[in-house]
Protein backbone atom coordinates (compact mmCIF):
# COMPACT_ATOMS: atom_id res chain seq x y z
CA UNK A 1 0.00 0.00 0.00
CA UNK A 2 1.29 3.75 -0.89
CA UNK A 3 2.36 5.05 2.57
CA UNK A 4 1.10 9.09 3.24
CA UNK A 5 4.62 10.88 3.40
CA UNK A 6 5.65 13.10 5.72
CA UNK A 7 8.07 16.04 4.50
CA UNK A 8 9.98 18.38 6.47
CA UNK A 9 10.22 21.64 4.52
CA UNK A 10 13.37 24.01 5.03
CA UNK A 11 13.01 27.06 4.46
CA UNK A 12 16.13 28.87 3.09
CA UNK A 13 18.09 31.90 3.20
CA UNK A 14 21.55 32.45 1.54
CA UNK A 15 22.10 29.08 2.09
CA UNK A 16 20.98 28.91 5.81
CA UNK A 17 17.55 27.44 7.17
CA UNK A 18 15.24 30.02 8.25
CA UNK A 19 11.56 29.81 9.24
CA UNK A 20 9.10 32.52 8.79
CA UNK A 21 6.25 32.87 10.57
CA UNK A 22 3.24 33.96 8.45
CA UNK A 23 6.55 34.97 6.12
CA UNK A 24 7.58 37.56 8.16
CA UNK A 25 10.26 37.64 11.50
CA UNK A 26 12.66 34.85 10.44
CA UNK A 27 14.88 33.02 12.60
CA UNK A 28 18.26 31.07 11.73
CA UNK A 29 18.44 27.42 12.86
CA UNK A 30 21.26 25.96 11.15
CA UNK A 31 22.97 24.39 8.40
CA UNK A 32 20.00 22.70 5.46
CA UNK A 33 22.36 19.70 4.99
CA UNK A 34 22.94 18.78 8.19
CA UNK A 35 19.26 19.20 9.35
CA UNK A 36 17.86 17.47 5.92
CA UNK A 37 20.50 14.57 7.06
CA UNK A 38 18.89 14.57 10.60
CA UNK A 39 15.20 14.21 8.60
CA UNK A 40 16.70 11.72 6.72
CA UNK A 41 17.62 9.35 9.71
CA UNK A 42 14.20 10.47 11.69
CA UNK A 43 12.43 8.72 8.75
CA UNK A 44 11.03 11.50 6.89
CA UNK A 45 9.99 10.19 3.02
CA UNK A 46 10.79 13.43 1.81
CA UNK A 47 12.70 17.07 2.16
CA UNK A 48 12.17 20.31 0.69
CA UNK A 49 14.37 23.41 0.16
CA UNK A 50 12.12 26.39 -0.32
CA UNK A 51 15.07 29.07 -1.27
CA UNK A 52 12.88 32.48 -0.23
CA UNK A 53 15.76 34.74 -1.01
CA UNK A 54 14.34 33.13 -4.06
CA UNK A 55 16.37 35.48 -6.76
CA UNK A 56 19.18 32.73 -7.47
CA UNK A 57 21.50 36.21 -8.02
CA UNK A 58 23.78 33.19 -6.61
CA UNK A 59 23.54 30.44 -8.47
CA UNK A 60 26.57 28.62 -6.96
CA UNK A 61 25.27 28.66 -3.37
CA UNK A 62 21.91 26.68 -4.43
CA UNK A 63 24.37 24.65 -6.84
CA UNK A 64 26.02 23.40 -4.34
CA UNK A 65 23.69 23.22 -1.31
CA UNK A 66 21.47 20.90 -3.86
CA UNK A 67 24.27 18.73 -4.66
CA UNK A 68 25.14 18.17 -1.14
CA UNK A 69 21.86 17.44 -0.48
CA UNK A 70 21.40 14.92 -3.59
CA UNK A 71 24.75 13.32 -2.44
CA UNK A 72 23.76 12.84 0.92
CA UNK A 73 20.54 12.21 1.10
CA UNK A 74 18.95 8.22 0.63
CA UNK A 75 15.38 10.17 0.13
CA UNK A 76 14.05 12.45 -2.78
CA UNK A 77 14.90 15.89 -2.77
CA UNK A 78 12.57 19.04 -3.96
CA UNK A 79 13.74 22.62 -4.21
CA UNK A 80 11.34 25.47 -4.96
CA UNK A 81 11.68 29.34 -5.17
CA UNK A 82 12.19 32.13 -7.26
CA UNK A 83 12.04 29.36 -10.47
CA UNK A 84 10.99 31.15 -13.81
CA UNK A 85 12.34 29.35 -16.73
CA UNK A 86 12.78 25.86 -18.07
CA UNK A 87 16.60 26.26 -17.73
CA UNK A 88 16.12 26.92 -14.16
CA UNK A 89 14.50 23.89 -13.70
CA UNK A 90 17.43 22.31 -15.67
CA UNK A 91 19.64 24.07 -13.50
CA UNK A 92 17.73 22.83 -10.05
CA UNK A 93 17.48 18.88 -11.68
CA UNK A 94 20.75 18.58 -13.30
CA UNK A 95 22.49 19.48 -9.61
CA UNK A 96 21.07 16.82 -8.62
CA UNK A 97 17.07 17.34 -6.98
CA UNK A 98 14.34 14.99 -7.90
CA UNK A 99 11.64 17.78 -8.14
CA UNK A 100 11.29 21.42 -8.72
CA UNK A 101 8.48 23.44 -7.31
CA UNK A 102 7.31 26.76 -9.46
CA UNK A 103 4.48 29.10 -7.82
CA UNK A 104 4.22 32.47 -8.83
CA UNK A 105 6.22 32.00 -12.54
CA UNK A 106 3.34 29.75 -13.30
CA UNK A 107 0.96 32.16 -12.77
CA UNK A 108 2.08 34.65 -14.70
CA UNK A 109 3.15 32.03 -17.46
CA UNK A 110 1.34 28.82 -17.29
CA UNK A 111 3.22 27.62 -20.34
CA UNK A 112 6.03 26.63 -17.88
CA UNK A 113 4.41 23.95 -16.78
CA UNK A 114 3.38 22.50 -19.79
CA UNK A 115 7.18 23.22 -21.13
CA UNK A 116 9.27 21.95 -17.93
CA UNK A 117 6.75 18.67 -18.03
CA UNK A 118 7.50 17.91 -21.53
CA UNK A 119 11.00 18.74 -20.90
CA UNK A 120 11.65 16.70 -17.58
CA UNK A 121 8.50 14.66 -17.10
CA UNK A 122 5.62 15.56 -15.28
CA UNK A 123 7.09 13.79 -11.81
CA UNK A 124 9.63 16.31 -11.52
CA UNK A 125 7.19 19.59 -11.65
CA UNK A 126 5.54 20.64 -8.89
CA UNK A 127 2.97 23.03 -8.73
CA UNK A 128 2.94 25.15 -5.41
CA UNK A 129 -0.35 27.27 -4.98
CA UNK A 130 -0.98 30.02 -1.63
CA UNK A 131 -4.38 29.84 -1.32
CA UNK A 132 -6.96 32.15 0.74
CA UNK A 133 -10.33 31.86 1.83
CA UNK A 134 -12.37 34.44 -0.35
CA UNK A 135 -13.90 36.88 2.73
CA UNK A 136 -17.57 35.74 1.46
CA UNK A 137 -16.65 31.93 1.49
CA UNK A 138 -17.54 31.45 -1.97
CA UNK A 139 -14.53 29.70 -2.10
CA UNK A 140 -10.37 30.57 -2.29
CA UNK A 141 -8.49 32.66 -4.18
CA UNK A 142 -4.58 32.42 -5.32
CA UNK A 143 -1.77 34.45 -4.30
CA UNK A 144 1.64 35.17 -5.45
CA UNK A 145 5.01 37.00 -4.41
CA UNK A 146 4.94 35.13 -0.91
CA UNK A 147 1.09 35.87 -0.47
CA UNK A 148 1.55 39.22 -1.00
CA UNK A 149 -0.62 39.44 -3.97
CA UNK A 150 -4.38 38.18 -5.00
CA UNK A 151 -3.86 36.75 -8.92
CA UNK A 152 -7.85 36.73 -8.74
CA UNK A 153 -7.60 33.32 -9.65
CA UNK A 154 -9.93 30.69 -8.29
CA UNK A 155 -7.96 28.02 -6.51
CA UNK A 156 -9.76 25.13 -8.31
CA UNK A 157 -10.00 26.37 -11.53
CA UNK A 158 -6.35 26.56 -11.14
CA UNK A 159 -4.92 23.54 -10.01
CA UNK A 160 -7.41 22.01 -12.60
CA UNK A 161 -5.36 23.81 -15.45
CA UNK A 162 -2.23 23.44 -13.52
CA UNK A 163 -2.82 19.60 -13.94
CA UNK A 164 -4.22 19.65 -17.15
CA UNK A 165 -0.88 21.83 -18.21
CA UNK A 166 1.34 18.80 -16.42
CA UNK A 167 2.00 19.53 -13.25
CA UNK A 168 3.06 15.68 -11.33
CA UNK A 169 1.88 17.13 -8.06
CA UNK A 170 0.16 19.90 -6.10
CA UNK A 171 1.50 22.00 -3.31
CA UNK A 172 -0.89 23.52 -1.17
CA UNK A 173 -0.25 25.66 1.01
CA UNK A 174 -3.81 27.59 2.91
CA UNK A 175 -2.73 31.55 3.82
CA UNK A 176 -5.06 31.37 6.34
CA UNK A 177 -4.11 28.01 8.52
CA UNK A 178 -0.15 29.02 7.48
CA UNK A 179 1.48 30.30 10.45
CA UNK A 180 -0.85 29.62 12.97
CA UNK A 181 -0.36 26.23 14.33
CA UNK A 182 -4.16 25.44 14.54
CA UNK A 183 -3.76 22.48 12.31
CA UNK A 184 -4.54 22.03 8.69
CA UNK A 185 -6.76 23.79 6.26
CA UNK A 186 -9.24 21.03 6.09
CA UNK A 187 -12.04 21.68 4.36
CA UNK A 188 -9.56 23.94 1.21
CA UNK A 189 -7.43 20.14 1.37
CA UNK A 190 -10.90 18.48 1.06
CA UNK A 191 -11.63 20.55 -2.30
CA UNK A 192 -8.60 20.24 -3.91
CA UNK A 193 -7.99 16.61 -3.69
CA UNK A 194 -11.72 15.80 -5.14
CA UNK A 195 -10.74 18.37 -8.56
CA UNK A 196 -7.21 16.49 -9.18
CA UNK A 197 -6.24 13.28 -9.36
CA UNK A 198 -2.53 14.05 -9.45
CA UNK A 199 -0.25 13.81 -5.31
CA UNK A 200 -1.93 16.56 -3.23
CA UNK A 201 0.51 17.87 -0.88
CA UNK A 202 -0.94 19.48 2.46
CA UNK A 203 0.83 22.84 4.02
CA UNK A 204 0.12 25.26 6.43
CA UNK A 205 -1.04 24.96 10.32
CA UNK A 206 1.06 22.23 11.68
CA UNK A 207 1.22 22.65 15.32
CA UNK A 208 1.51 19.23 16.76
CA UNK A 209 1.99 15.61 15.48
CA UNK A 210 -2.17 15.29 16.11
CA UNK A 211 -2.21 17.41 13.18
CA UNK A 212 -0.62 15.11 10.46
CA UNK A 213 -2.42 12.35 11.14
CA UNK A 214 -5.85 14.57 11.54
CA UNK A 215 -5.28 15.72 7.79
CA UNK A 216 -5.05 12.19 6.70
CA UNK A 217 -7.37 10.75 8.40
CA UNK A 218 -9.97 13.71 7.02
CA UNK A 219 -8.61 14.01 3.48
CA UNK A 220 -7.08 11.86 0.79
CA UNK A 221 -4.02 14.13 0.53
CA UNK A 222 -0.83 12.15 -0.41
CA UNK A 223 1.18 14.32 1.80
CA UNK A 224 2.06 16.72 5.07
CA UNK A 225 4.48 19.36 5.32
CA UNK A 226 5.62 20.94 8.21
CA UNK A 227 8.16 22.89 9.00
CA UNK A 228 8.80 24.85 12.65
CA UNK A 229 7.11 21.41 14.54
CA UNK A 230 10.55 19.77 13.35
CA UNK A 231 13.16 22.29 13.18
CA UNK A 232 12.43 23.65 16.64
CA UNK A 233 12.65 19.81 18.03
CA UNK A 234 8.95 19.62 19.38
CA UNK A 235 8.33 16.71 17.29
CA UNK A 236 10.80 13.86 15.52
CA UNK A 237 9.36 12.48 11.93
CA UNK A 238 9.41 8.94 13.96
CA UNK A 239 6.91 10.66 16.61
CA UNK A 240 4.62 11.91 14.04
CA UNK A 241 4.68 7.89 12.33
CA UNK A 242 4.37 6.66 15.48
CA UNK A 243 1.24 8.23 16.16
CA UNK A 244 0.00 7.86 12.49
CA UNK A 245 0.61 4.06 13.13
CA UNK A 246 -1.28 3.81 16.10
CA UNK A 247 -4.13 5.13 13.82
CA UNK A 248 -4.05 3.00 11.07
CA UNK A 249 -2.33 5.02 9.01
CA UNK A 250 -0.30 3.73 5.97
CA UNK A 251 3.04 4.74 7.14
CA UNK A 252 7.26 3.79 6.26
CA UNK A 253 8.92 3.35 9.31
CA UNK A 254 12.48 2.75 9.70
CA UNK A 255 14.00 -0.82 9.72
CA UNK A 256 14.98 -1.81 13.26
CA UNK B 1 34.46 -1.43 -10.70
CA UNK B 2 31.22 -0.45 -11.63
CA UNK B 3 30.11 1.62 -14.96
CA UNK B 4 27.29 4.13 -14.40
CA UNK B 5 26.46 5.19 -17.53
CA UNK B 6 26.16 8.60 -17.88
CA UNK B 7 23.95 8.70 -21.70
CA UNK B 8 22.72 12.90 -20.39
CA UNK B 9 19.72 11.16 -18.48
CA UNK B 10 19.59 13.61 -15.67
CA UNK B 11 21.99 13.85 -12.27
CA UNK B 12 23.97 10.28 -11.59
CA UNK B 13 25.09 12.02 -8.11
CA UNK B 14 22.90 10.33 -6.02
CA UNK B 15 23.27 6.89 -7.78
CA UNK B 16 27.12 6.98 -7.45
CA UNK B 17 27.59 8.10 -4.13
CA UNK B 18 25.43 5.29 -2.86
CA UNK B 19 27.88 2.27 -4.52
CA UNK B 20 30.48 4.48 -3.41
CA UNK B 21 29.10 4.45 0.39
CA UNK B 22 29.10 0.69 -0.35
CA UNK B 23 32.78 0.70 -0.78
CA UNK B 24 32.48 0.42 -4.59
CA UNK B 25 34.86 1.66 -7.43
CA UNK B 26 32.27 4.03 -9.10
CA UNK B 27 32.83 4.91 -13.12
CA UNK B 28 30.20 7.45 -14.10
CA UNK B 29 31.19 6.80 -18.18
CA UNK B 30 29.95 6.12 -21.51
CA UNK B 31 33.04 4.93 -23.01
CA UNK B 32 32.83 1.51 -24.79
CA UNK B 33 36.36 0.49 -23.05
CA UNK B 34 35.02 1.32 -19.52
CA UNK B 35 31.78 -0.53 -19.84
CA UNK B 36 33.30 -3.53 -21.40
CA UNK B 37 36.13 -4.01 -18.01
CA UNK B 38 33.27 -2.69 -15.66
CA UNK B 39 32.06 -6.04 -13.10
CA UNK B 40 28.25 -4.76 -13.26
CA UNK B 41 26.33 -1.93 -15.03
CA UNK B 42 24.20 0.77 -13.76
CA UNK B 43 21.67 1.77 -16.55
CA UNK B 44 19.92 4.88 -15.07
CA UNK B 45 17.09 7.19 -16.48
CA UNK B 46 14.88 9.68 -15.98
CA UNK B 47 12.58 11.42 -18.39
CA UNK B 48 10.70 9.45 -21.67
CA UNK B 49 11.18 6.03 -23.11
CA UNK B 50 11.97 7.60 -26.36
CA UNK B 51 13.78 10.35 -25.21
CA UNK B 52 16.61 7.60 -23.67
CA UNK B 53 16.24 5.23 -26.48
CA UNK B 54 17.94 8.19 -28.19
CA UNK B 55 20.69 9.02 -26.40
CA UNK B 56 21.89 5.44 -25.66
CA UNK B 57 21.77 5.82 -29.94
CA UNK B 58 23.55 9.40 -29.41
CA UNK B 59 26.24 7.99 -28.01
CA UNK B 60 26.35 4.68 -29.82
CA UNK B 61 25.93 3.02 -26.69
CA UNK B 62 23.46 0.40 -27.45
CA UNK B 63 26.09 -2.33 -29.60
CA UNK B 64 28.13 -2.24 -26.24
CA UNK B 65 25.63 -2.57 -23.85
CA UNK B 66 24.51 -6.10 -25.90
CA UNK B 67 28.09 -7.18 -26.17
CA UNK B 68 28.52 -6.91 -22.02
CA UNK B 69 24.64 -8.00 -21.39
CA UNK B 70 25.69 -11.29 -23.86
CA UNK B 71 28.85 -11.84 -22.01
CA UNK B 72 27.27 -11.92 -18.54
CA UNK B 73 28.17 -8.69 -17.09
CA UNK B 74 25.80 -8.19 -14.28
CA UNK B 75 23.31 -4.90 -15.35
CA UNK B 76 20.79 -2.79 -13.41
CA UNK B 77 18.21 -0.42 -14.97
CA UNK B 78 16.83 1.71 -12.70
CA UNK B 79 13.38 3.25 -13.21
CA UNK B 80 13.27 4.30 -16.76
CA UNK B 81 16.72 2.76 -17.05
CA UNK B 82 14.45 -0.15 -16.27
CA UNK B 83 11.51 0.12 -18.51
CA UNK B 84 14.05 0.61 -21.60
CA UNK B 85 15.38 -3.18 -20.87
CA UNK B 86 12.13 -4.52 -22.36
CA UNK B 87 11.25 -5.22 -25.78
CA UNK B 88 8.72 -2.23 -26.82
CA UNK B 89 7.67 0.97 -24.54
CA UNK B 90 4.42 3.20 -25.33
CA UNK B 91 5.47 6.52 -24.32
CA UNK B 92 4.26 8.81 -26.63
CA UNK B 93 4.78 6.70 -29.39
CA UNK B 94 5.79 3.33 -29.79
CA UNK B 95 10.00 2.36 -29.29
CA UNK B 96 11.74 -0.08 -29.56
CA UNK B 97 13.82 -0.71 -26.79
CA UNK B 98 16.99 -2.80 -25.89
CA UNK B 99 15.04 -6.27 -25.23
CA UNK B 100 17.03 -7.38 -23.07
CA UNK B 101 13.58 -8.44 -21.23
CA UNK B 102 10.43 -9.93 -23.14
CA UNK B 103 7.66 -7.12 -22.56
CA UNK B 104 6.50 -3.95 -23.04
CA UNK B 105 5.95 -0.95 -21.11
CA UNK B 106 2.42 0.88 -21.02
CA UNK B 107 0.77 3.59 -19.30
CA UNK B 108 -0.49 1.81 -16.05
CA UNK B 109 -4.87 1.14 -16.00
CA UNK B 110 -4.88 2.11 -12.47
CA UNK B 111 -8.00 3.66 -10.28
CA UNK B 112 -5.64 5.77 -9.19
CA UNK B 113 -3.58 8.68 -8.87
CA UNK B 114 -1.00 9.18 -11.54
CA UNK B 115 1.86 9.54 -10.86
CA UNK B 116 2.39 6.74 -8.99
CA UNK B 117 4.74 8.76 -6.31
CA UNK B 118 5.72 7.65 -3.24
CA UNK B 119 6.97 4.86 -0.78
CA UNK B 120 4.75 1.41 -1.72
CA UNK B 121 5.71 -1.98 -0.32
CA UNK B 122 7.33 -4.52 -2.54
CA UNK B 123 5.73 -8.40 -2.35
CA UNK B 124 8.20 -10.89 -3.46
CA UNK B 125 6.89 -13.12 -6.22
CA UNK B 126 10.41 -15.06 -6.91
CA UNK B 127 13.35 -15.41 -4.81
CA UNK B 128 16.31 -13.93 -6.11
CA UNK B 129 20.28 -12.98 -3.88
CA UNK B 130 18.66 -9.08 -4.75
CA UNK B 131 16.23 -9.66 -2.39
CA UNK B 132 18.65 -10.90 -0.02
CA UNK B 133 19.12 -8.48 2.74
CA UNK B 134 15.25 -6.99 2.31
CA UNK B 135 12.12 -8.36 3.84
CA UNK B 136 8.65 -8.40 2.07
CA UNK B 137 6.44 -5.53 2.80
CA UNK B 138 9.94 -2.74 2.56
CA UNK B 139 8.62 0.36 1.42
CA UNK B 140 11.13 1.46 -1.71
CA UNK B 141 10.77 4.96 -3.28
CA UNK B 142 8.22 5.29 -6.99
CA UNK B 143 7.61 7.97 -9.78
CA UNK B 144 6.20 6.85 -12.72
CA UNK B 145 2.69 6.85 -14.79
CA UNK B 146 4.32 3.87 -16.87
CA UNK B 147 4.60 0.46 -15.93
CA UNK B 148 6.32 -2.89 -17.29
CA UNK B 149 4.23 -5.82 -18.96
CA UNK B 150 5.83 -9.02 -18.50
CA UNK B 151 5.99 -12.45 -17.87
CA UNK B 152 5.66 -13.79 -14.92
CA UNK B 153 8.87 -15.38 -15.04
CA UNK B 154 10.15 -11.83 -15.24
CA UNK B 155 8.64 -10.60 -12.25
CA UNK B 156 10.78 -10.71 -9.00
CA UNK B 157 8.79 -8.13 -7.07
CA UNK B 158 5.53 -6.28 -7.45
CA UNK B 159 3.26 -3.60 -5.52
CA UNK B 160 -0.40 -3.03 -5.36
CA UNK B 161 -1.10 0.31 -6.60
CA UNK B 162 -5.04 1.59 -8.39
CA UNK B 163 -5.68 -2.34 -8.47
CA UNK B 164 -3.21 -3.88 -10.23
CA UNK B 165 0.09 -4.96 -9.44
CA UNK B 166 3.31 -2.80 -10.36
CA UNK B 167 5.98 -5.15 -11.50
CA UNK B 168 8.86 -3.30 -9.13
CA UNK B 169 11.85 -5.82 -9.41
CA UNK B 170 12.34 -7.47 -12.99
CA UNK B 171 14.92 -9.53 -14.10
CA UNK B 172 16.43 -12.30 -16.38
CA UNK B 173 19.55 -14.08 -16.17
CA UNK B 174 22.35 -11.05 -15.45
CA UNK B 175 19.80 -8.34 -16.04
CA UNK B 176 18.08 -6.41 -13.30
CA UNK B 177 15.92 -3.61 -13.22
CA UNK B 178 14.06 -1.57 -10.39
CA UNK B 179 11.17 0.57 -11.40
CA UNK B 180 12.04 2.72 -7.99
CA UNK B 181 14.89 4.46 -7.29
CA UNK B 182 16.86 2.22 -4.61
CA UNK B 183 18.98 5.59 -4.10
CA UNK B 184 16.70 7.58 -3.04
CA UNK B 185 14.55 4.70 -0.93
CA UNK B 186 16.33 4.79 2.26
CA UNK B 187 18.23 2.21 4.14
CA UNK B 188 15.94 -0.70 2.48
CA UNK B 189 17.43 0.90 -1.08
CA UNK B 190 21.29 0.60 0.30
CA UNK B 191 20.02 -3.31 1.40
CA UNK B 192 19.27 -3.66 -2.71
CA UNK B 193 22.21 -1.83 -3.97
CA UNK B 194 24.46 -4.07 -1.43
CA UNK B 195 22.65 -7.20 -2.87
CA UNK B 196 23.58 -6.07 -6.68
CA UNK B 197 26.98 -5.23 -5.27
CA UNK B 198 27.37 -8.91 -4.10
CA UNK B 199 25.96 -10.11 -7.20
CA UNK B 200 29.10 -8.33 -8.77
CA UNK B 201 31.29 -9.59 -6.64
CA UNK B 202 30.34 -12.80 -7.41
Amino acid sequence: MLAKRIIPCLDIKDGKVVKGVNFVGLKDVGDPIELAKEYDRQCADEVVFLDITATYENRDIIRDLIQRGANELSIPLCVGGGIRSVEDFRMILSSGADKVSVNSAAVKNPQLIKDASDEFGVQCVVLAVDAKARDDQSGWDVYVAGGRINTGLDLIEWVKKGEALGAGEILLTSMDADGTRDGFDIKMLKAVVEAVNIPVIASGGCGDKEDIAEVFEQTNCDAALAASLFHFGEATVDEVKDICAARHIPVRRNKQ
Amino acid sequence: MIAIIDYHVGNLGSVTNAFKRLGMDVAVTRDHDVIRQADGIILPGVGSFPVAMKHLEQYDLIDVLNEVKDKGTPIMGICLGMQILFETGYEFTTTQGLGFLSGTVELMQVNEKLPHMGWNQLIFNHQHPVLNHIEEEDYVYFVHSYAANCPDEELIAYCEYGGIKVPAIVGKDNVLGCQFHPEKSGEVGKMILKAFKEIVEQ
